[in-house]
């Protein structure tokens, strides 16, 4: 008996709109019924600096020579008001982290590797520890709308003080530590019992508008004697706006961090679907300062997403004094490392994609309060890594400003780059590379 | 108190700037200060680090007192938005009216507000006294951590919302609890806590007994998907 011929089938074929990634989303909130909290930022595709180019030098350009010709890379902070600006030797910062969100030894890590090559750390939600403090050369010192930990003599030996209004992860999110992080030390820290799940406020318990915040600011030099300069902490959402008031409202300094950034602890929905790119907020932000004759005066520190020299390079570009980094920091100190592999695996994951920073379980004793893991992480060999990640980012800023003929990496300016990307040409307000088009530019 | 004994140095605002001022007080390790002429100025006597007694002879404005620690503050008039906020220890009295944010983050010690305090008085406390002679504003003692928010009068809406582990009392009526708080029995232990804050703060004759105390249920403490509404 021969079988009736097969009529060809065509292939299974899985939904682009409903991908294995959101189909798994919708059966873990179905069995839950929690939304899915995690650490990191957003992991979508994002227009980004990848998508801009520099041109470098040629006839109608003159470089300067690598190795011989001096380009500086040194940077101060905070000297409108403040009798005691910040001053980094690199254009590069260390981020503020929590401890609580990071551990003690992360803590130390990050603080050796910023101070051996002359830059700043920060302090996070829940307070300042010895461990930073004392291994950080120029600390600045978060002020939060928890309040969690802040006192005034912290406040005092701070190097200066960032008023935090929102994150790129998560603007107008508060903060979050999950019961399995608030051990007996962060518990104690932040003045809550051990093991809850913290909730934190979004906004400042004692102010509202900028108004308020410039009365606020005044309070905070009045306390430290007007030596440390005050840092206004955004996230990317409408840049243009928010860095105008920051500055009216007295800042020194203003840091602006994309959706890109990264965070100890949010929803996910929040992290990749509120706030802006960080390639779409510099030049706003730089348009703000410039139109009240602030550029260069009210430093703009910028962050999310930055990985490596080019990126350094294309945010001073773009108009940035300096950037800030987190997530690259953690993964120098060994976040996310693949000796790891088998216990990533045994949480159901691998290196590379945890996430799950809020569980607390990290292998590479980084995002963990638990001493076991804690004590994998040695803070001076991991604060050696940090130095060199930083030395690399410095050189290579440093040979693409030479590339562009300039002698200090904040003379980089847009004129320097193209974008690659219609999206990205409109966002970074550079042409597409080629064609003297700015797409939302004189009206084009 | 008896200020007479000790040295006590006028400071005239209408003649010097808040710095001067603050920077007199930040320098003095002891003694008594009278600041004349206030006016509303905003960030007065704040920051302050040793056991010296500061007089205010008329209304401050913002922050005043801020992050004290260990000084004794008395205003002779009103408080703007974040009297004594994150108060460290010490004493903060305000024979007047306070407004906003009265005592917020306030981590040790004890403020005073004879007349009524506005809106989130005692918000996110984290080991802070207050007394409050009249009555408090909506979301008072919003995220108290600990400490004690006693009110002689009333309470506005969402009294304690989302309150951990802070203790309320309130004599007369509380126009709303907020999230997660709820009513609790006035034990001995309570009375007698209370007693004790009534007086320090100088109420000797009022009775704890005629306080209603309120706390939180610990209902929110761990995320649970049935509390989903109140998040
Ligand atoms: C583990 C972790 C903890 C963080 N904690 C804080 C915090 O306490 N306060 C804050 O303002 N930002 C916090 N951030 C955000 C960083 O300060 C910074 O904005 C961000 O990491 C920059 O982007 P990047 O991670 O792409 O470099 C945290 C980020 C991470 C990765």
């Amino acid at each position: 008996m021969t079988a009736a011929p097969k009529n060809p089938r065509t292939a299974p074929r899985k939904s682009a709109t409903f991908d294995e990634h959101t189909l798994s989303e919708i059966r873990r909130a179905a069995a839950t019924g929690i939304y899915d909290i995690r650490g990191a930022g957003a992991k979508r595709a994002l227009p980004h600096f990848d998508d801009l180019l520099f041109l470098g030098a040629s006839i109608s350009r003159y470089p300067l020579e690598g190795y011989r010709e001096t380009c500086r890379t040194d940077v101060v902070l905070g000297d409108r008001f403040a009798s005691k600006p910040i001053h980094l030797k690199i254009p590069i910062t260390i981020a503020g982290m929590s401890f609580g969100s990071l551990s003690a030894q992360a803590k130390e890590a990050l603080g050796r590797g910023a101070s051996a090559m002359g830059t700043s750390t920060t302090t996070g939600d829940g307070g300042m520890t010895e461990e930073e403090r004392g291994h950080s050369s120029q600390l600045v010192y978060q002020y939060l709308p928890s309040r969690y930990g802040m006192n005034p003599d912290d406040l005092r030996r701070a190097d200066a003080i960032e008023v935090v209004i929102g994150q790129g992860a998560k603007p107008g999110g508060g903060g979050m530590l999950l019961g399995q992080k608030i051990g007996a030390r962060v518990a104690e820290m932040r003045n809550l019992p051990e093991g809850i799940d913290q909730r934190s406020a979004c906004r400042h318990p004692d102010w509202t508008g900028p108004d308020d915040l410039e009365i606020k600011i005044q309070e905070l030099r009045e306390i430290t004697n007007w030596e440390k300069p005050i840092y206004v902490k955004v996230g990317a959402s409408r840049p243009y706006y928010d860095i105008a008031l920051a500055v009216k409202s007295g800042a020194d300094v203003v840091v602006l961090d994309g959706m890109q950034g990264g965070t100890a602890a949010t929803q996910d929905v929040f992290i990749e679907h509120v706030g802006i790119p960080i390639l779409g907020a510099i030049r706003p932000a730089v348009a703000a300062l410039q139109e009240l004759g602030m550029h260069r005066k009210v430093q703009l520190v910028v962050s999310g997403g930055v990985r490596n020299g080019a990126d350094v390079a294309k945010c001073l570009a773009l108009g940035a004094d300096a950037v800030s980094i987190g997530t690259a920091a953690l993964v120098a100190i060994g976040d996310n490392d693949p000796r790891w592999e088998a216990e990533y695996n045994a949480l159901g994951t691998t290196a590379g994609a945890y996430d799950d920073w809020h569980e607390g379980n990290d292998p590479a004793g980084i995002t963990t309060q638990n001493p076991e893991l804690a004590s994998r992480l040695d803070p001076i060999e991991a604060g050696r890594r940090l130095a060199n990640y930083l030395a690399v980012l410095t050189l290579e800023c440093q040979t693409i400003a030479r590339a562009n003929g300039k002698s200090d990496v904040r003379n980089l300016e847009p004129e320097d780059l193209v974008a690659l990307t219609v999206e990205a040409a409109a966002m970074a307000r550079v042409p597409l590379a080629g064609t003297d088009w700015i797409p939302g530019h004189n009206g084009r | 108190m008896s200020v007479e004994t000790l040295s006590n140095t006028a400071l005239d605002l209408s003649t010097l700037s808040v710095r001067e001022i603050n920077r007199t007080l930040h320098a003095a390790e002891t003694g008594a200060f009278t600041l004349l002429h206030p006016n509303g100025a905003h960030a007065l006597a704040c920051g302050l680090n040793a056991p010296i007694d500061v007089s205010i002879q008329g209304h401050a404005g913002y922050y005043c007192a801020g992050m004290n620690k260990a000084a004794t503050v008395t205003i002779d008039g009103t408080a703007g938005t974040g009297l004594a906020e994150n108060i460290m220890s010490g004493t903060v009295r305000v024979t007047g009216d306070a407004s906003q944010s009265a005592g917020a983050s306030g981590h040790g010690g004890l403020v005073v507000i004879e007349g009524d305090a506005s809106a989130r008085c005692g918000i996110s406390m984290k080991g802070v006294d207050i007394v409050v002679g009249g009555s408090v504003g909506h979301m008072s003692a919003f995220m108290a951590q600990s400490g004690i928010l006693a009110v002689l009068g009333d309470a506005g809406e969402a009294l304690g919302d989302s309150i951990y582990e802070a203790h309320i009392y309130v004599r007369g009526t509380v126009a709303g609890l907020g999230a997660d708080c709820i009513e609790k029995e006035m034990r001995a232990e309570h009375v007698a806590e209370l007693r004790a804050l009534l007086d320090r703060a100088g109420y000797p004759d009022i009775e704890p007994a005629s306080f209603r105390r309120y706390g939180s249920a610990r209902s929110l403490y761990h995320f649970n998907v049935d509390n989903v509404g109140t998040y």
